[in-house]
């Protein structure tokens, strides 16, 4: 009978670059910053990683950049893609091998050079040609259909939905502001996000996270061994993954004011948790806030807000990072831009940071559980990743 | 007797007129938005001819342009898969002259009165290009037009015909060439079009023991109005069997044009009118038609005045020159260029993409689009018919504005679309104006060229609001 991966693996260093345009860095450069960041956390080095997982979504293939970069001696490396979650996918990789007694040490990683691109937005395709008659509909647009429709299904009046999402963005860019490692760290006011050019209506330029580069990194082993290493190893609790068969694209009764991969993600993480009420027990939450109505889905998908109701809790203020469930304490995607593979650690390395009392001017008190979640694809078919963290 | 049992029309919304910024035409034309082309608006007007009747019956299609995205691939081929016709069937393409849609029609005539075809769907369509500011694009026009020929049920028969070739360089275009080109306005007048039609209407009268007194409309396409008002000098007429030109609302739309002024002729005459038919381009075509008792059976479909009625004017004429490519402004955002579209999935996905059909799960009756092998609700593997969506009535159900899309019409209006009876789909909308979108309108599915890419023209539906009410 399977068990639940709950206290069978710890984390015992992490590193996490500055995100933003790394004019700069090349690829490898970030895992260096990464890497020798988390090596230098867990007192290790190169040789004692026995196997890795790295993920990106379009800038490299095999696993011999990481090997390449960290000078690893012909380890198995796994190179993971799985959209938005590919971080989380390769830590969750790096966790099985661990819980599974096959390997003692072994290190996840995700990075994402984006800024060497000379798009506007978002552009990452390729693979296979297609009959390219389905119309290129970059992630903006493809949230903004979730936006329409959340107005209407619950009879707001857009510029209501409109100033819900600017309170997440400015909550957003508080937390940004009071860390270093964010690419964006300027407060931003309601105004302003009102006022924003119009990048797929509904959604404006600030309801919309930006495109940057950055990579973070995870050494990971058991818990026995964790406490030779140190005292505040961060255990994982929980680890939900839902995949869609595109369900939602095929079947026209999907309603498109939630996310069900959202859903079954977070119950899956939960059920290993062993949490029942996710508001009052869980202190902070890494959340997906690729644009500003995905947040406020994702309030209603992981139970912290009641379907439809999640505006109430905005306004009370619930999910600022002094309020009963933090949410995106480190700025979220939105000051953090979004790496696609490496987000998912970018958010683990908060809450590992969180939970060992080291988030400096952003520190929960006494957190005791931290939850990160990515979600990636569009309205209808996505890959989610819940993980839940504790002590 | 062979002859006309259905038709159909199709004129594109957008108008070039009076309150069009930059435009100074005195008449309005109308044009085609900037993903239609004469496979695409063929498309339209063979649905049209088929409102009330089984696609599955045609059992030939002569498509006639001078305007086809393709030297070497016959655009037949795609007009039939969009409109939903069988495969096991003659199509053609009819070109080279503004005359070739009556070509077709003569041809239609004698393949139906031979035997080999029982139905020919005949249709016609052209966008042509002309030089900016030049007198081309004051008189120029976009539309197709479809006549379905056979021998039963005939709404008006087709009693006589009569052709002369005529060999001149009036009007041309070269095939390496974009533009019309034409040589001395007097000279291509006289000599090319009013000396062909006056000789060709002359003989066929005599073949046909005919006078023009005995027809109720007498319709013959003309270059431009001045030179429709000379031809209808020279042959005598009577103004009150000048069946109208259209100059003021539609424009010369090349070869379409003397069979929509044909439609528009039906639309109006009474059983037992004779019309007369000539068409001129490199020579000329003359028919003689006589409209039958059936006509009053032929059930209600979206004709000429409905679609000369439902119409929008362009804002401005810089819009009509970024549509046609004339004037390509940096677009202000940067964006990775069109992928080549793989042949071989083309290939696989006709039936989805061009006939636009989606699967019906026959276990548990989901509709899913694409079609999808395993039914998405229940598992049930391979057991599904195909649903044709593009007649299914439709409904927004949700839609977002992409201001960052980089293509023609920005902002991209992305929509899910839901249609009657199940099934849904991702697609944008053309044909719209953003002020009037809104959750919950009704949607009609509409034939366009997405884009080209390394010589491919990319086929596929759009949704667009409702035009014209039934």
């Amino acid at each position: 009978m399977a068990e639940s991966i709950r206290d069978k693996v710890a984390i015992v260093g992490m590193g996490c670059t500055k995100f933003g345009e790394r004019w700069d860095a090349s690829l490898e450069d970030l895992l260096v910053e990464a890497g020798y960041e988390a090596f230098e956390d867990a007192k290790l080095e190169a040789k004692d990683i026995q196997a890795a997982w790295v993920g990106t979504v379009a800038s490299d293939r095999t696993g011999q950049f990481l090997a390449n970069a960290l000078k690893f001696d012909y380890i198995p490396i796994t190179r993971v893609e799985n959209a938005c979650a590919t971080a989380t996918d390769a830590f969750m990789n790096a966790c099985f091998a661990v819980a599974a007694g096959v390997y003692d040490i072994v290190m996840a990683a995700g990075v994402e050079k984006l800024k060497d691109n000379p798009y506007t937005g978002l552009a990452v395709g390729g693979g296979t040609l297609t009959s390219g008659v389905e119309p290129a509909v970059p992630p903006p647009v493809q949230f903004a259909l979730a936006a329409t429709r959340y107005a209407h299904h619950y009879d707001l009046p857009m510029e209501e939905l409109k100033r819900i999402l600017a309170k997440i963005a400015v909550k957003n860019h508080a937390n940004g502001a009071k860390n270093p490692k964010a690419h964006f760290r300027r407060e931003i006011a309601v105004e302003d996000v009102l006022k924003a050019p119009t990048v797929a209506w509904p959604l404006g330029l600030y309801d919309c996270c930006g495109v940057s580069d950055g990579a973070a990194v995870a050494i990971i082993t058991r818990p026995d061994i964790a406490k030779q290493i140190r005292d505040d190893y961060v255990l994982v609790k929980g680890i939900g993954f839902a995949v869609s068969g595109r369900q939602g694209l095929l079947q026209d009764d999907y309603d498109f004011v939630h996310f069900e991969e959202n859903v079954r993600a977070a119950k899956m993480a939960y059920e290993q948790a062993g949490i029942k009420d996710p508001l009052k027990e869980i202190d902070l939450a890494e959340v997906h806030d690729c644009f500003t109505i995905t947040e406020l889905l994702i309030y209603e998908d992981l139970g912290f807000a009641p379907r439809g109701r999640a505006r109430e809790r905005v306004d009370a203020g619930t999910f600022e990072l002094n309020g009963e469930l933090a949410v995106n304490p480190d700025g979220g995607l939105k000051c953090f831009g979004h790496p696609i593979g490496g987000s998912g650690l970018r958010m683990i390395y908060e809450v590992y940071k969180q939970l060992q009392g080291k988030a400096g001017p952003r520190q929960r008190k006494s957190p005791t559980l931290g939850l990160t979640h990515n979600i990636g694809g569009r309205p209808g078919s996505f890959t989610c990743s819940v993980a839940i963290f504790g002590r | 007797m062979a002859g006309i049992v259905s038709y159909g029309t199709y004129v594109p919304l957008f108008r070039l007129g009076r309150g069009t910024a930059g435009w100074e035409g005195p008449a309005e034309r109308a044009i085609a938005n900037f993903d239609e082309d004469s496979v695409t608006m063929a498309v339209a007007a063979l649905r049209g001819a088929l409102t009330a009747m089984d696609a599955s019956t045609i059992d030939a299609l002569y498509f006639a342009s001078t305007t086809q995205p393709y030297a070497e691939k016959q655009s037949a081929t795609t007009i039939g898969w969009g409109a939903n016709l069988r495969t096991d069937i003659f199509t053609v393409d009819c070109t080279d002259s503004l005359r070739a849609g009556t070509n077709a029609l003569k041809l239609a005539l004698d393949a139906t009165k031979a035997g080999s075809a029982k139905r020919v769907a005949v249709v016609a369509a052209d966008n042509r290009l002309a030089q900016p500011r030049s007198s081309f694009e004051r008189t120029f026009g976009d539309g197709a037009a479809t006549l379905v020929i056979g021998e039963d049920h005939v709404i008006a028969s087709i009693d006589g015909h009569l052709s002369f070739s005529h060999e001149i360089m009036d009007t041309w275009r070269s095939a390496d060439e974009d533009m019309v080109r034409s040589w001395e306005d007097r000279f291509r007048l006289e000599k090319g079009f009013i000396e062909s039609l006056r000789e060709s209407v002359s003989k066929a009268l005599q073949k046909f023991g005919t006078t023009t007194k005995d027809y109720a409309k007498v319709i013959f396409s003309a270059p431009d109005a001045r030179a429709h008002r000379e031809a209808a000098r020279a042959l005598g007429l009577e103004a009150i069997q000048v069946q109208d030109g259209l100059f003021s609302v539609l424009g010369n739309t090349g070869t379409a044009f003397p069979l929509m002024m044909l439609i528009a002729a039906l639309e109006d005459a009474q059983p037992g009118d004779r019309l007369l038919l000539a068409s001129y381009g490199d020579g000329c075509d003359v028919f003689s038609l006589q409209v039958t008792p059936e006509k009053a059976q032929l059930s209600a479909r979206r004709g000429m005045k409905a679609h000369l009625a439902a119409k929008k004017l362009l804002p401005n004429y810089e819009q009509y020159l970024r549509w046609r490519g004339l004037h390509q402004p940096d677009p202000g955002v940067r964006r990775p260029p069109m992928p080549t579209p793989s042949a071989t999935a083309l290939f696989r996905e006709r039936e989805t993409n061009l006939r636009f059909s989606a699967a019906k799960c026959r276990a548990c009756g989901t509709v899913q689009y694409p079609p999808q092998r395993v039914c998405t609700k229940c598992g049930k593997r391979d057991d599904y018919d195909h649903v044709r969506l593009a007649d299914k009535p439709a409904k927004l159900f949700t839609y977002a504005l992409d201001y960052i899309a980089g293509s023609v019409d920005v902002p991209l209006v992305v929509c899910i679309v839901n249609f009657e009876g199940g099934g849904r789909a991702l697609m944008t909308m053309t044909d719209r104006v953003i002020e009037e979108i809104e959750v919950d309108m009704p949607l009609e599915m509409s034939f366009r060229k997405l884009y080209e890419a390394e010589g491919i023209h990319n086929y596929f539906w759009k949704c667009t609001p409702v035009r014209i009410r039934n």
